[in-house]
């Protein structure tokens, strides 16, 4: 993993090769939790903070925790989501692994802030190390004063981090999305409200609980104030997770990340439920929410994978896609057969053994399937592929014409 | 404000049998499903879309009165 860049906010601390911070020194280093504050007024610091979520919708923080305070009647629940489903992303895990007390505190201010009594730490079974991390500090805390802590391992799967798709597992071990509404802020776990928080908002949450809504406006160059986990990956010397300030151009991170390796004219942005880009013109762009979103893209959950310029993107966009209807949790048909028919076409398409007609059907059906689900899988997949047809236009149409690839090599399928 | 058709993806197997009774505001996809005009039902076609709610053969489809509905889980 990559040092921390400038921005040392949530990977302030200890060198990331001691592995997880002890309570003791993270109590050493940020004090006690200002518990008290959190009952009174943390929700209108959070709100002020402009601290949007992280799980890659980006929600405003405080105004979650205030809808479900409003229902909670001391009652409600907070889970923490860890799941991190998402392929390529490694910033929630490496988060629970190093600093995992900040991850707590986040959730402990967050069952106080809102009322709850009931809290789960939700880390995806695979992320071990983030598991044994959390474990051993959940152990290490003081009894006492907080509401109990419960770690559920969720299970492996993209569509385990769906809010709905987690209540229905923390209940009935079943991580499939369930017919919404209605919704887990309004009846969640056994049937209370239920905050579904992000485990990097939430210690974005404790920082802020700490220091002031103010400390945290402070950073955040372009739009969105503070800053943010990312994973970088693709040819560039120091891939892995870092924080940047949000505003942080393409360049810099970049830069900070020790510089490409090799070529690159595409980025994924975001993760799956983001979108490809090409790169020209975009190197001094801010890495901001609000304005990536301005331009048609997102910030997501912090995921920048840069493309090789000697790998098809088709190719690419094609084994994402087969990964995202491999995914479904196959209950609604639209995500069923629609993925399914364009993974198949896409495939088809990639390696050249397409028929007349498929790179007109994924057109026709990339615009048919957002909005058809029980969550919003089909969604976040109808989107990375109207993105990879956009960005990838003259390799699809030369992939269609030709029934070959501009890019004949090895090479080009490795991602 | 008006009436919407609210259906559950889940329950739905795509009998297809609304789009027959409402071709107006109802299209199907390749597989049999149902895509939506968006907006609410013309006042004229809510006796049929009332029969399309009937005739579901698993109970997949509900009429609803629109409500103002901002809040969201993300």
């Amino acid at each position: 993993m990559a040092p921390a860049a400038t921005a040392d906010r949530l990977l302030a601390g200890p060198q990331f090769s001691a592995g997880a911070e002890s309570f003791a020194e993270h109590r050493a280093r940020l004090g006690p939790l200002p518990i008290a504050d959190a009952r009174n007024g943390l929700i209108d610091t959070i709100e002020r903070s402009g601290l949007l979520g992280r799980g890659g919708a980006g929600f405003p923080v405080g105004r979650k925790w205030r809808s479900v305070g409003a229902r909670s009647g001391g009652r409600a629940a907070v889970v923490a989501n860890g799941a991190e489903g998402e392929p390529r992303s490694a910033k929630d895990r490496s988060l629970m692994t190093l600093r995992p007390h900040l991850v707590i505190d986040g959730a402990i201010l967050a069952a106080a802030a809102v009322g709850a009594d009931d809290v789960v730490l939700y880390v995806g079974m695979e992320h071990r190390a983030a598991v044994d991390a959390l474990v051993r500090a959940v152990a290490e805390r003081p009894l006492g004063g907080g509401p109990p802590l419960r770690i559920v391992e969720a299970p492996m799967g993209y569509i385990a981090g769906e809010s709905s798709a987690m209540v229905h597992y923390l209940e009935a071990r079943d991580a499939r999305p369930m017919a919404v509404p209605p919704r887990p802020h309004e009846r969640g776990l056994g049937g209370r409200p239920t905050l579904i928080q992000n485990v990097e908002s939430l210690a974005a949450a404790a920082l802020i609980a700490r220091h002031g809504d103010e400390w945290f406006r402070a950073t955040g160059r372009d739009l969105t104030p503070g800053t943010a986990l990312v994973t970088v990956t693709g040819p560039v010397a120091g891939t892995g997770v870092r924080e940047i300030e949000y505003g942080t151009t393409l360049r810099e991170l970049v830069d900070a990340a020790g510089g490409l390796t090799a070529a690159t004219d595409a980025v994924l942005l975001g993760g799956y439920f983001g979108g490809w880009a090409a790169t020209e013109g975009r190197w001094d762009e801010p890495l901001d929410p609000a304005s990536l979103s301005s331009r048609g893209l997102g910030f997501g959950c912090g995921m920048v994978a840069f493309l090789p310029a000697d790998a098809c993107g088709v190719w690419a966009t094609s084994r994402i896609m087969e990964y995202m209807a491999g995914e479904s949790a196959r209950q609604c048909g639209p995500c069923i057969f629609g993925l399914g028919a364009i993974s198949g076409a896409l495939r088809r398409l990639a390696t050249g053994a397409h028929h007349d007609g498929d790179l007109a059907d994924v057109t026709r059906w990339a615009g048919q399937i957002a909005g058809r689900g029980a969550c919003h899988h089909p969604d976040g997949a109808a989107g990375l592929l109207q993105s990879g047809l956009r960005v990838f236009a003259d390799e699809f149409a030369l992939h269609e014409r030709t029934h070959g690839c501009s890019r004949p090599t090895a090479a080009a399928r490795r991602v | 404000m008006g009436d919407v058709l609210r259906i559950d993806r889940i329950r739905c197997d795509g009998y297809g049998m609304c789009a027959e009774l409402l071709p107006e505001h109802i299209a199907l996809d390749d597989w049999g499903y149902p895509i939506f005009r968006s907006g609410p039902i013309p006042h004229r076609l809510v006796p049929l879309a009332r029969r399309a709610v009937e005739v579901c053969p698993v109970l997949a489809l509900s009429l609803v009165r629109e409500r103002a509905h901002p809040s969201s889980d993300h």
